[in-house]
């Protein structure tokens, strides 16, 4: 199972935990974490469903976009981009 | 009277109590180290709201309900998707939410929010969900605003009329200031008089193009507007139909302004050297007040730094108490003063605050 990992700078607003996904893509995993904790969604996208311009998400070492797949073994971090200061 | 005060600034909300005769800072403090863009006490149910700017994480909002100490997260404005049509260049996500009032007294539960980058927004339901006013964002004249302070239009003076709920003025910078008498299916641009100086000189009279930094109305004398525009200080005395101009001492430039909720020939303005130079004229803080609407003014200094003083008032850097004699003033170099008098003469509050977004009484 893939694994998605919050920055801890998450947690000072809502519960982050570690969440374990079968899904194909990115934002097919996001939409099952925003379900399970709806709160979470409006801090990572926008409210036109696009990741936030100082939030970054990196997974297996490489920077991704919303629409990338997914291993079965992937690990997703969801990260605050430092430029946002 | 009141009892309460607040200072929303770069790193969180503080407030001020009134206690045994003095204004101190409270020890309470909420959303420490996170940017507070504004924040509002609805006098109507004891509510007070905070609006959040998180760098990352996009803008949020809180209230605490009368009596509470605990915060609750609410909803925020969020913009509709952009039609595939539209020609519309700015980006419909919401930035930051510049401002927020209480409707009337006869609208319990219903807010305004102005944003950037510039869409007005209602709630009916205190904050649990809002629309975007579509009648004031589809106005054709919308193509003509521009940033003024950021660099998308915002929204950052919303002026509900006491005698009519469904009367309502927003300031917006750029893009003049508008009217509606319905509750806002309807909006005229409301201008006349006053002159955008930065325009090429045959635009300066455009309406959609003037840059109001902040407007607002005397409660009891609703017809009285005061303005602080980026070109100068103008009033109406006709709900906006016409504007007249006003010069004060020092200089006409700055932020901020605020008028006295009885008497609406009494307004005082933080004035700055020039839009080029955001400082105090010769680095000595004070306060314009007019007494006569506008004919004179007294400068007032005692009490705020004369010597090495580089402070800003920024829009909503200066509010005035119900008592028309109770106003604090707060900096974006994180400067706060008081005054029990008028403005006769300030107390520092705190000299080392972060930047200063907002201030507010209860």
């Amino acid at each position: 199972m893939a694994q998605i990992i919050f920055t801890q700078q998450l947690a000072r607003f809502l519960p982050v935990p570690t969440l374990e996904t079968e899904a194909a893509t990115l934002r097919a995993a996001l939409d099952e974490a925003f379900a399970a904790n709806p709160r979470l969604g409006a801090y990572v996208l926008d409210e036109q469903g696009r990741l936030r311009a100082n939030v970054v998400v990196f997974i297996d070492g490489k920077r991704s976009e919303l629409d990338v797949a997914l291993r079965h073994d992937s690990k997703i971090y969801v990260l605050q981009a430092l430029s946002g200061g | 009277m009141a009892d309460r005060a607040f200072i929303a600034t770069r790193k969180g909300l503080f407030e001020l109590a009134y206690r045994n005769g003095e204004w101190q800072l409270d020890d309470r403090k909420s959303f420490y180290g996170d940017p507070v863009s504004m924040v509002l006490h609805d006098a109507r149910d004891g509510a007070t709201y905070a609006c959040l700017n998180l760098g990352h994480f996009g803008a949020k909002m809180h209230r605490r309900d009368a009596g509470s100490e605990e915060w609750k997260e609410i909803a925020v404005p969020a913009y509709p998707p952009k039609p595939e049509a539209s020609t519309d260049k700015i980006d419909w996500t919401l930035k930051q939410i510049w401002s927020l009032e209480a409707g009337g007294p006869d609208q319990p539960g219903v807010l305004w929010a102005g944003t950037l980058p510039g869409g007005l927004f209602r709630s009916n339901d205190r904050g649990e969900s809002w629309q975007l006013v579509e009648s004031l964002w589809d106005v054709p004249e919308r193509t003509q605003w521009f940033g003024g302070g950021y660099d998308v239009p915002g929204i950052h003076s919303i002026c509900v009329d006491p005698r009519d709920s469904k009367s309502v003025l927003v300031g917006v910078s750029c893009g003049g200031a508008w009217v509606t008498n319905d509750g806002g299916a309807h909006w005229q641009l409301r201008t006349k008089g006053m002159a955008a100086r930065y325009m090429p000189p045959d635009m300066q009279d455009v309406g959609a193009v003037q840059d109001p930094h902040r407007i607002v109305r005397c409660a009891a004398d609703p017809d009285v507007l005061w303005c602080q525009h980026h070109n100068g200080i103008w009033q109406s005395r006709n709900n906006a139909e016409t504007w007249e101009e006003v010069t004060a001492p020092l200089s006409s430039f700055g932020f901020a302004v605020a008028v006295h909720p009885r008497d609406g020939k009494t307004a005082w303005f933080a004035p700055a050297v020039a839009d080029q130079q955001r400082v105090p004229v010769e680095a000595a803080l004070a306060v314009n007040r007019t007494a006569d609407g506008g004919a004179s003014f007294a400068t007032l200094r005692g009490g705020l730094p004369q010597e090495h003083c580089y402070d800003l008032v920024y829009r909503h850097g200066l509010a005035v108490a119900d008592d028309g004699k109770t106003l604090l003033m707060a900096s974006t170099t994180g400067g706060a003063w008081l005054s029990t008098n008028g403005g006769d003469h300030w107390q520092t509050i705190s000299t080392t605050l972060p930047p200063v977004y907002a201030v507010r009484f209860n």
